[in-house]
């Protein structure tokens, strides 16, 4: 049986960061993380070793501020030409729950509009969140872009 | 009235877009061109398919693209390599999909015909009908002539052209010495970054041999970096040249002192490696084993540029196939040492992912000013390309090539020369 108190919390959790991506709030967004979470864009749709095999994006502390220093920085071309970005997340289902992690999956979709082209990226997410505090921090974000193991378009952005 | 001149050049005369110092738009733009490269350059010369740590085992396969066509690359019982287009010989279906993989044949979706890995048609569903019709034995997926350098697979539609390696000729110093990034250990594919741009492929051949835009398109890149490694990234003022290799390739030398990747070995190990010469050192590696591959793991300090479509470039395979005549697909091939211990392979990766692929901090950078060419070069209706960078300030290499500054357009201007060879030919 659904927890659905737990439910509406990790939901409501996820779209906070959501939002905090479309709307460019970067430094909150680096606070939602554990000092050990890992943001993941493997290319392969079924690998679950990421330290072992070529991803999209690996990215531990370190490089999720680099990335976020790169989207302020104003030097990165790219940055300054996706305008922004909207995603949309539905389907959210508790995969594991215990005392200190739970796991969601959700569906997403994210458009983006570069030099006025209109491109989406329909993506299989699953989050491991740390329960911390009656809140939660993000131990693992792992992003399955639906095209990941085809070809995608250079993306400037978090996804 | 004035009399209008219709400046579009006439497009069989490839002689008049290619001058020495610039090459006419029209080579991004014109549709008819483009169909005519596939037929000249791609279908005539050799092309890379694949390195042959991609198919490592009997029944290992991968896909790839010969300018219009889709070829298999596959390993046979015997362990021997072929190179097969993929199309089946009844109703021309494509018989294998994806982009690797394993298995026991090839078997075609729509009738059922299967092949097995070295082409030959084996079986036939209601064989009955084809008695006295055709023998199996003269159907098999078409064959194409391939060889190998240093585990680099190259396919070619051409059965007169010279032998690979005499196509490669001045290349072939340089891919001994890109193939020693292994750390020690023989070269192996890890994966592979693929993405799509809005542009011409010629902008993306040109782009493995221009340093010029490095420090603007990539400058963020830099900022990233800590103080040592950006210092070693600053080499648009150092020692390198760019190279005419002869038959369109070029090398671009950038950080002459990562040239040879074996020499060298007692240099202090760089801050940013030191936890890896650590993580190395404790499993065990002697001090000469941990310093042979820490100077590898960053790759070779030079991009070489091979005709039509594959670049060695520093740490990784750059190949670029044509889709249209504005779009083309470039896959970033990572490569490591094949049985080397993790955290070397890990720490290729992951340098991998931090400049190259879609969502590298490099490559988004350039897809942006590529696509701005693109888009650009359908401005004016007579305009050129300039290429005439570091023209008046060229040497002869030790090797005997043409050679100019790190920054110089010598590679590009390499590469049109060929363009213009094949076109005219």
């Amino acid at each position: 049986m659904t927890d659905l108190n737990l439910l509406a919390r990790v939901t409501a959790f996820i779209n906070i960061e959501a939002d905090m991506l479309d709307f460019e709030e970067y430094q909150p967004w680096l606070d939602l993380w554990t000092d050990n979470g890992e943001y993941v864009v493997p290319i392969d749709p079924h690998e679950t070793d990421f330290a072992n095999t070529l991803n999209y994006a690996y990215d531990k502390a370190e490089m999720r501020q680099m990335r976020v220093a790169r989207l302020v920085g104003g030097e990165a071309v790219s940055t300054q030409t996706t305008e922004k970005t909207v995603r949309g997340l539905s389907r959210f289902r508790i995969l594991e729950d215990d005392e200190i992690h739970v796991t969601v999956r959700c569906a997403m979709y994210l458009s983006e509009c570069r030099h006025g082209n209109l491109k989406t990226y329909p993506a299989d997410v699953t989050y491991k969140l740390l329960k911390a505090d009656n809140d939660f921090r993000i131990e693992q974000k792992v992003v399955r872009l639906q095209n990941a193991d085809a070809y995608l378009s250079s993306i400037g952005y978090i996804l | 009235m004035t009399d209008m001149i219709d400046v579009k050049p006439v497009v069989a005369d490839y002689e008049s877009l290619i001058k020495p110092d610039k090459v006419h738009s029209s080579l991004y733009s014109d549709a008819e061109i483009y169909e005519e490269e596939l037929d000249k350059i791609f279908n005539n010369t050799w092309v890379w398919v694949g390195h042959e740590s991609e198919v490592p085992e009997v029944g290992s396969y991968k896909t790839a693209m010969i300018g219009r066509h889709s070829v298999i690359v596959s390993r046979d019982r015997k362990k021997n390599i072929h190179v097969l287009l993929n199309r089946c010989r009844h109703r021309a279906a494509t018989v294998c999909e994806g982009k690797k993989g394993k298995t026991k044949s090839f078997m075609c979706p729509y009738h059922g015909w299967g092949y097995s890995l070295d082409g030959a048609l084996r079986a036939v569903p209601k064989p009955e009908e084809y008695e006295g019709v055709f023998d199996k034995s003269e159907y098999p997926l078409v064959s194409l002539r391939f060889e190998t350098y240093q585990g680099l697979i190259f396919a070619t539609f051409n059965e007169e052209i010279e032998p690979l390696e005499d196509f490669l000729g001045g290349a072939k110093k340089w891919i001994d010495l890109f193939v020693k990034q292994g750390g020690g250990y023989p070269l192996k594919v890890l994966g592979d970054h693929r993405f799509r741009f809005p542009g011409n492929w010629k902008i993306q051949l040109e782009n493995t041999t221009d340093a010029y835009h490095f420090p603007i398109v990539h400058k963020s890149f830099v900022t990233g970096l800590d103080e040592q490694t950006a210092e070693v990234f600053d080499f648009l003022d150092g020692e390198g040249h760019v190279e005419d290799l002869g038959n369109g390739h070029s090398v671009m030398v950038m950080i002459p002192e990562l040239v040879d990747l074996e020499k060298d070995l007692d240099e202090p190990i760089p801050e940013r490696f030191q936890e890896l010469a650590d993580a190395l050192a404790a499993e065990g590696h002697s001090d000469l084993e941990v310093r042979r591959m820490v100077r590898a793991v960053g790759g070779s300090g030079f991009n070489l540029n091979l005709f039509p479509n594959v670049a060695c470039s520093m740490a990784f395979f750059r190949v670029l196939a044509p889709v249209s005549v504005n779009e083309t697909e470039i896959h970033h091939v990572a490569i490591g040492g094949e049985g080397a211990p993790a955290p070397f392979n890990q720490m290729r990766m992951r340098l991998h992912e931090h400049f190259q692929g879609p969502m590298g901090f490099g490559t988004p950078d350039d897809a942006e000013a590529w696509e701005r060419v693109q888009k650009g070069s359908h401005a004016g209706n007579n305009e050129w390309i300039l290429l005439n960078r570091g023209q008046a300030n060229l040497t002869t290499s030790p090797d005997g090539n043409v050679s100019g500054a790190v920054c110089s357009e010598t590679g590009m201007r390499a590469a049109y020369q060929q363009w213009k060879k094949m076109m005219t030919a």
